[in-house]
């Protein structure tokens, strides 16, 4: 296994120590996803650990994206789409119809695989969760929570004297942070990100994984991603599904070193996917 | 087998030999296809230059009527004879105006006023319009009672087409509508500057007439803005809903797909059932009255409806759904993601949809016809429930009467109105760029 260079090696030890140390804070207890009569998901157990990054890989169509939209209900706006089985966040089901689902989304908040800012300026599309949350009490209070959370996605310097120009007329790279920016601005506790790097060139993909890296002090990150290396740089946790089944779960550093099923063998080696 | 061919084989190993599939064949089929469709966008322009060309060339004319500036003596003798006035106000109102004109133009002209078929001429020279207009005159103002006024008078609509050169007057005297008399005094007139063309106001501020000089789209204008107000007030906002709730909020079922069949549907109904369906339910159900514009817009709500919900579940749907998802993923409610993001980016479209709506609308005569608009309405409706026309129901009035006057202003009329549809396509068109958001 030559994905993990010595420096990350160090840092996954130094992860795994954390991992012990860390609770669980989101759970999936025999998920299963239904598209109408297909279904997509069987009956996947998984844990989130708290302030940690979980990569969720596998070939296209093996139900990691499904599963991670069922962690904050986006698969509600589908239709025909059913979910069974148990996710709770702190320990609370989130499918308990007790739960307000636009509550929930503010707490987990998502990314998406193509950057998709509104066609709004950079200032309305951050301070766009806050205001309808009720986040900020005045004017001066929007302005710094816009400001800290572009700084946060390391953004402000770039956009700071354009924050009322067109989120759409920023780079691809750019958007994918302004729309990491604006998930961060409603302070959720999970960030789910779909691809988020699908999109973008190696520079702009080496900017996000970096601010991934950074998030993760202060939140808990899901992310789905094709690319092995990008899981390899920024997770410690991975979890392989393969044709809707969870093939097998584990720290990053063991999933690409020692894994245990033949199948996540092929798949980091390249052997299909 | 020979060599040759052998070794050609060899080198389709590595290129496939083409067949021939007639490069040629195919270039010309384009070049073919291109033609086709440059004719038939020439046979358009033909045939739309050769339906403006008609209207304006017979229409330019109506925007023109001939007056003549007359000096009229507001004579005591004839208006108030035996000076009852201050108690009896109706004498104002039915004192033989049109004979003080007369008087005025026998002067003018050097007519004696006991040559009878002279001054008969002369009465068919001016308008009979000028009773209203003098008599409006003298009851707002009757001080002017005993002195000289020099007034614009309207011409007769025969005088006014002979002004115009729409009367052949090669043709014998005994079969035209002029006389060689007028006709010289014509000349007499217009040589002194008194009798020339203004622009005719009147065609915009007339109610109906069955004197085509003094008979105007005033109120089918009034009654067409009515129409239109209600059909805006009324279709937007339930097209709008009805489209925000079948697209973004109701669940695809059997109904749903019913309801979606019979819209579009609908929209292809022919209008004049939807003028039998007002009659049955506004008029006869409900007790609306006839001829009132706000049955009209009623009926051409229902009719514009279909429109506008198409245009607007078309435009919801151009929305990317990154857009939904992104509002909804960090925690936005259905209804804020509709009413903050969804709608504002289909806006463009549904206001270019209800403007093409509303110009159907504006252009619609057969309902209309059924709910009993076709009316003779001379006065200006006060409210919508007055009795009123519209301007195509006008453009059909005018278009069954034959006098020569009338002819130019069904064609004017017709102007007007499509001046007023490109003004709605076109506000359509700029709306659309000014608002339109690229994402």
């Amino acid at each position: 296994m030559n994905l993990m260079t010595e420096r990350s090696l160090e840092k996954a030890v130094g992860d795994k120590m954390n991992a012990v140390a860390s609770t669980n804070k989101m759970k999936g207890d025999k998920v299963s996803v239904f598209y109408g009569a297909k279904q997509a998901l069987f009956d996947v157990d998984l844990d989130i650990p708290e302030k940690m990054v979980t990569a969720l890989i596998g070939p296209s169509g093996c139900g990691k994206s499904t599963f991670l939209r069922s962690l904050n209900r986006m698969n509600d706006t589908i239709e025909g789409c059913r979910v069974t089985g148990q996710i709770t966040l702190d320990g609370e089901d989130i499918y308990d119809p007790k739960i307000d689902v636009v509550e929930l989304r503010a707490r987990v908040g998502m990314v998406f695989q193509k950057p998709n800012p509104f066609p709004k300026s950079i200032y309305e599309n951050v301070a766009y969760g806050p205001r309808i949350h009720g986040l900020a009490k005045s004017r001066h209070e929007l302005d710094e929570i816009v400001e800290s959370s572009l700084r946060r996605a390391s953004l402000f310097e770039e956009v700071k004297d354009r924050l009322h120009d067109a989120g759409t007329g920023l780079s691809g790279g750019q958007q994918q942070r302004l729309c990491i920016a604006r998930a961060i601005a409603v302070s959720p506790e999970v960030i789910l990100m779909d691809e988020p790097c699908s999109a973008l060139d190696p520079i702009a993909t080496a900017k996000v994984e970096e601010l991934i890296d950074e998030l993760r002090q202060n939140y808990t990150i899901v992310i789905v991603t094709h690319s092995m290396q990008q899981a390899a740089r920024v997770s410690q946790k991975t979890a392989m599904f393969h044709l809707g089944n969870l093939v097998e779960v584990g720290e990053t550093e063991m999933m690409f070193t020692t894994p245990k099923e033949k199948r996540t063998q092929d798949y980091i080696t390249g052997r299909f996917g | 087998m020979t060599d040759a061919t052998f070794n050609s084989n060899v080198a389709a190993v590595g290129r496939p030999v083409r067949r021939d599939i007639g490069i040629k064949r195919r270039y010309a089929a384009e070049r073919r296809f291109r033609f086709y469709g440059v004719a038939a966008i020439a046979v358009g322009i033909f045939f739309l230059f050769a339906l403006l060309f008609s209207v304006i060339s017979n229409g330019y004319t109506a925007f023109w009527q001939t007056t003549i500036e007359l000096p009229v003596k507001l004579d005591e003798k004839l208006i108030d004879p035996s000076n009852q006035r201050a108690t009896n106000p109706n004498v104002l109102l039915t004192a033989n105006y049109p004979l003080l004109v007369r008087n005025a133009l026998a002067e003018k002209l050097g007519v004696s006023t006991t040559d009878r078929p002279a001054m008969r001429d002369l009465s068919k020279f001016v308008s009979d319009g000028v009773r209203n207009q003098l008599r409006e005159m003298v009851v707002a103002n009757p001080s002017l009672i005993g002195t000289t006024q020099t007034i614009p008078v309207l011409a007769g609509a025969d005088i006014d087409s002979a002004f115009k050169g729409q009367i052949n007057l090669d043709v014998d005297e005994a079969n035209r509508k002029v006389s060689n008399r007028q006709v010289a005094w014509m000349k007499e007139l217009a040589d002194e500057g008194v009798m020339r063309q203004k622009f005719n106001t009147g065609l915009f501020t007339y109610g109906a007439s069955s004197r085509p000089e003094t008979a105007g789209l005033g109120v089918a204008l009034v009654g067409s803005l009515y129409m239109m107000l209600i059909v805006l007030v009324l279709s937007l906002p339930i097209g709008v809903a009805a489209s925000i709730y079948l697209e973004e909020y109701a669940k695809k079922s059997r109904l749903t797909d019913i309801i979606e069949v019979n819209i579009n549907n609908l929209a292809a109904v022919p209008s004049i059932v939807f003028g039998l369906l007002g009659l049955a339910v506004f008029i006869n159900l409900v007790g609306l009255p006839r001829s009132a514009s706000l049955v009209g817009g009623l009926v051409l709500t229902l009719m514009t409806l279909p429109t506008v919900i198409i245009a607007t579940r078309a435009a919801l749907r151009a929305v990317p759904p990154s857009i939904r998802s992104a509002a909804l993923g960090i925690g936005a409610s259905k209804t804020q993601m509709v009413f903050h993001h969804v709608l504002p980016l289909a806006a463009p479209g549904i206001l270019t949809g209800t403007i093409i709506g509303l110009a159907q609308a504006l252009g619609e005569t057969a309902p209309l016809l059924l709910i009993g608009m076709v009316a003779f309405v001379v006065g200006y409706p006060t409210t919508p429930m007055d009795p009123a026309t519209a301007l195509p129901v006008q453009i059909y009035m005018w278009a069954n009467e034959a006098e020569r006057a009338f002819v130019e202003r069904t064609s004017g009329a017709i102007i007007v109105l499509l001046l007023f549809l490109a003004v709605m396509n076109i506000a359509a068109i700029i709306l659309r760029r000014r608002f339109e958001r690229r994402w």
